[in-house]
């Protein structure tokens, strides 16, 4: 610990947001510096390298009008650290964790550093505790337990933030009628103006409190990055402080990776698939981790991080890494959308790992895995089916593949589409039972 | 040999103590974080540190340890779970909490446990190097002690024993220990490397039959995400015909490892009866954990394995999955800034991994028993294309290829390893062994099963474009038959009682629907209308 801040005024070199200072006697990687500029404008910062008295810093908002001569570092001391109370709750935030809703910033009860410790294994609990979206292809095919990670795959302009908003409003976490309280924890990234007024509007039209941390396509690209950090770190407090079951929903997980290439190439790495750093799983998974649920406690994280997959492609690696760390995936369908359905869930490619623990009796209803199952297979067949249906036409097909094509296509119009309605997990599934017994399905 | 930080770059910190030796451990700042030489010059040394350097500080001590990072080896590693540094994550959970913090260090074993120990020498004996002076029961298995060094004995424990005191003195107040360190980046020394020759058994019928494995061999199975990867490693760690079983989840999910320690302490091994925690040893290094801890994480997890072997053991070592690890390098390679290779990736990358799969093998150990190291790592191409540089540096190097294909997986057939592209190298001569050991059958109806498969698919391609109507009687039966193949004999259900299948059941099991379609083929010959045989005699 040094007794007092220290300022230099030695900068040698500046290049978009990053300052090279020299002479510097004692520094920590990632602590926090603060810059002032000729003006008296004050700026934010990282340490990113230490290479002898030479010190290269991240500044998180502009650069503009910074000089060689004028300007000074102040060296802090302390890493990024986010201030905790519960008096965050139904407040909303920017990236750099300032209230944007006009009230006073809420006094911490403690600082803990952003970047989150990982949990060691032997202490997590297993996730087995159902969660109900409301939406049948999720709730009764891809089933998301509480401490789970589940990401959305959206494609550019299908409803994932009507889904979003939709879960927000409507999920329940089974033990909430006895007494166990929840949180939704909110993160935007690079949203637009019209996005923002979209879940500002659902986030204070729902229940459950929330905390809403929102960095905008305006807003300095670097908090893109910090934002999430903060919101987990509150989630984390929330959930194993205050046993709170905590809700993470982050959108855009492509605007968080798209920061992250855009400030790696600023800072000279080496780029690797598509310009994305080679660290960038390391750094999703320091995200992605955080999810879950703690032997003992009360509280569990259950993050819904939404993906837009660039060109549509599942294997571009955004969606690729994410899909390698989170546990499953919800995967839409413009097919599926330009038919009018909502939500255009594709439900072959959607997986949820953690399903097995969380359904059957006790937890969701015993004949929950039979329905699953057998809804599956069939519409996996029929969606083969209509391949073949493409080259020999339906009159060239056997009446049994028939009457399976005309299932699949009941199972998209009435099971997966379901419109604004909200549907209860043993709605879902009476749903999918009267689907399988109208084309004779139900066993074989 | 003490110093200070003179620069921090991420994982890697250059520090200026003199007279370090490449890869010698090094403390670091005031947390005391463990790290290691990578390189050396005049003056200074670049550490890799195997944990979150965030808050070091320049001029912090660094401090030499003299001596390679190392694993510790002896009773207690069996049920454990460690981290990629071989930290004891239980007793860790118990003294700090349920966070892993910076710096935290115990002794990977529990060095003031009681143990029971039967001497088998006595005072007076006079013992070699290797020599086993006694055995501890650890569990269920009894664990040899061999003497580290030679003399005469002049004290003995017996009965109950702490690993912290010396199991043994020889004259001149020498001590032995129950247990040893090793450094995990130098193989263990044997005698001598042997040919594998007996099938390693997985319990999965399309790798026994079609892709067999062998005990001292090597495996990779490659596939994009959701295809299955960690399901079937777990799967077969849970099968094996092995005595000991390391599973090293490297840069993959906590909730995992949390899950599949919980479920191997409930469930039984299916060859000798006990709880499979009881033959298993964990080796946690989760995603979010310090890069370069995952790094190391193989290495101790193949140096515990190694350790098991030396004891005579058949040690299965599981590691899902290798391509987290080669991203670890290329990560630590881009933080010295190195030249890169492919796709940034170090060059060095193919030989570091063929000498870690050349730590696979069967063994003559020093002592003089047969022991085997099998090797199975799993791969996770990035967008599912095996073109890219750690798929096709494990291609080179690996025995078999068990490829885990997208399609099957989203059609829910697991486990998901395709038929046509994945191949095992063994198969020539483990084929011989189950043809004596199992069913004189069994390569005939081999042959047969991959002819129809490889039948199978050209129909149905041939069905695609003129459909179904278009074929003929024999080729419908065929394709039954196949389907059959698939999915009463190929799909194993993880999560049923026939996820395990024995040797003998497989070959039961493919001996009955091949003679079917055999004789049904013939009385397809003789006249007998399709509908009437595929209705009736199903196997």
């Amino acid at each position: 610990m040094r007794l007092a801040e220290h300022q230099y005024k030695t900068i040698s070199s500046i290049r978009s947001q990053l300052l090279m200072v020299e002479q510097v006697t004692a520094v920590r990687l990632g602590e926090v510096v603060r810059v002032i500029g000729p003006d008296g404008q004050s700026q934010e910062g990282e340490v990113l390298l230490i290479d002898g008295h030479t010190v290269l810093i991240q500044i998180f908002g502009e650069c503009r009008g910074l000089d060689l001569k004028e300007s000074t570092v102040i060296f802090t001391d302390a890493i990024k650290q986010a201030p905790l109370s519960p008096h965050m709750l139904n407040r909303v935030f920017n990236g750099s964790f300032l209230p944007i809703d006009g009230l006073p910033t809420p006094l911490p009860e403690k600082w803990v550093p952003v970047a989150g410790v990982p949990i060691n294994p032997t202490s997590r609990a297993r996730p087995e505790e159902f969660i109900e979206t409301g939406f049948s292809a999720i709730d009764g095919l891809s089933t998301l337990v509480k401490g789970q990670k589940l990401p959305i795959f959206s494609c550019a302009g299908l409803p994932a933030k009507e889904i979003a908003a939709a879960i927000l409003k409507n999920c329940t976490l089974t033990g909430a009628d006895q007494g166990q309280k929840q949180a939704v924890v909110f993160v935007a990234l690079g949203l637009s103006h019209y996005e923002y007024s979209f879940y500002i509007k659902t986030l204070t039209a729902i229940e459950t409190n929330f905390v809403a941390f929102i960095n905008l396509s305006s807003d300095p690209v670097v908090e893109r990055l910090l934002a999430p950090r903060f919101g987990l770190t509150v989630a984390e407090y929330l959930a194993f402080e205050k046993d709170m079951d905590v809700l993470v929903v982050i959108t855009d997980m492509t605007n968080y990776c798209d920061a992250l290439r855009e400030i790696s190439t600023s800072r000279e790495e080496l780029p690797g698939r598509r310009g994305y750093p080679g660290y960038m799983y390391s750094d999703l998974a320091s995200l992605f981790e955080r999810a879950g649920r703690i032997k003992d406690q009360a509280g569990s994280v259950t993050m819904l991080p939404i993906v837009t997959m660039p060109e549509d492609d599942i294997t571009h690696p955004i969606p690729d890494l994410t899909g390698y760390i989170t546990e499953g995936q919800i995967v839409l369908s413009r097919d599926l959308h330009r038919q009018g359905i909502f939500p255009p869930i594709d439900v072959l490619p959607s997986l949820s790992r953690l399903m097995q623990q969380g359904i059957g009796k006790g937890r969701t209803r015993d004949d929950h895995r039979q329905i699953a199952n057998r809804l599956y297979k069939y519409y996996a067949k029929g969606r083969d089916l209509r391949g073949l249906e493409a080259i020999v036409g339906r009159d060239g097909m056997s009446g049994s593949d028939r009457n399976i094509l005309d299932f699949s296509e009941t199972f998209e119009k009435e099971f997966v589409n379901q419109g604004a309605s909200r549907r209860s997990i043993s709605a879902t599934l009476d749903a999918g039972l009267a689907i399988l017994k109208r084309y004779g399905l139900e066993d074989t | 040999m003490k110093g200070q930080i003179i620069g921090i770059s991420g994982p890697t910190v250059t520090v200026n103590i003199p007279d370090l030796k490449l890869y010698d451990r090094v403390r670091l700042g005031l947390e005391r974080l463990q790290g290691e030489v990578v390189h050396l010059s005049s003056g200074q040394a670049r550490v890799q540190v195997y944990e979150d350097t965030r808050g070091l500080a320049l001029g912090e001590p660094a401090e030499g340890m003299g001596r390679p990072l190392s694993a510790q080896l002896g009773p207690g590693l069996l049920t454990g779970i460690f981290d990629g540094l071989q930290r004891p994550l239980s007793r860790m959970a118990a003294a700090h909490g349920p966070f892993i913090r910076p710096g935290k260090l115990l002794s990977p074993l529990a060095l003031d446990k009681s143990w029971q120990f039967t001497p088998d020498r006595a005072v007076g004996d006079t013992v070699v190097v290797g020599e086993v002076i006694g055995t501890i029961a650890e569990g269920s298995y009894f664990h040899p002690i061999h003497a580290a060094l030679a003399g005469t004995l002049t004290m003995i424990a017996s009965g109950p024993v702490v690993l912290k005191d010396p199991i043994a003195l020889l004259t001149d107040g020498i001590k032995l220990f129950a247990h040893e360190e090793w450094p995990i980046r130098q193989p263990r020394p044997y005698r001598e490397k042997l040919a594998p020759t007996v099938p390693l058994i997985t319990g999965h019928r399309i790798i026994d039959f079609l892709f067999p494995l062998a005990k001292g061999g090597t495996a990779i199975l490659p596939g994009g995400f959701g295809t299955g990867k960690t399901i079937l490693e777990q799967s077969i760690a849970k099968f094996a015909d092995v005595d000991v079983v390391v599973y090293a989840g490297c840069g993959e999910r906590g909730n995992e490892m949390a899950e599949m320690l919980e479920e191997f302490s409930e469930l039984a091994d299916p060859w000798s009866g006990n709880r499979l925690m009881d033959r298993t040893i964990l080796v946690a290094n989760t995603s979010n954990m310090p890069v370069a801890a995952r790094e190391a994480s193989i290495y101790t997890a193949v140096t515990m394995a190694e350790y098991y072997r030396d004891m005579g053991c058949h040690v299965l070592l599981l590691a899902d999955s290798i391509s987290r690890w080669a991203e670890a390098l290329r990560e630590i390679s881009s933080a010295m800034e190195e030249m890169p290779g492919e796709e940034g990736y170090p060059t060095y990358l193919a030989s570091r991994l063929a000498g870690f799969f050349a730590r696979a093998g069967v063994v003559e150990t020093m002592s003089g028993k047969i022991g085997s190291l099998s090797i199975i790592l799993s791969v996770s191409p990035p967008g599912g294309d095996f073109t890219e540089p750690a798929t096709q540096a494990c291609l080179r190097t690996s025995g078999a290829f068990l490829m885990l294909d997208t399609a099957l997986a989203h059609r829910r057939h697991y486990p998901a390893i395709n038929w046509f592209q994945s191949f095992s190298l063994y198969d020539a001569d483990m084929v011989g062994y189950f043809e004596k050991e199992v069913s004189p059958a069994w390569n005939h109806n081999r042959q047969k099963c991959q002819a129809l498969l490889q039948r199978d698919e050209q129909l149905r391609e041939v069905a695609a474009i003129v459909g179904a109507e278009g074929l003929q009687d024999s080729d419908h039966l065929l394709l039954e038959v196949a389907e059959r193949i698939r999915q009463d004999f190929l799909c194993q259900n993880s999560y049923s009682d026939d996820a395990f299948s024995t040797p003998e059941l497989t070959a039961e099991k493919i001996h009955n629907i091949i003679t079917w379609g055999e004789a049904a083929e013939k009385r397809l010959a003789d006249g007998e209308d399709l509908a009437v045989i595929l209705d009736k005699g199903k196997p």
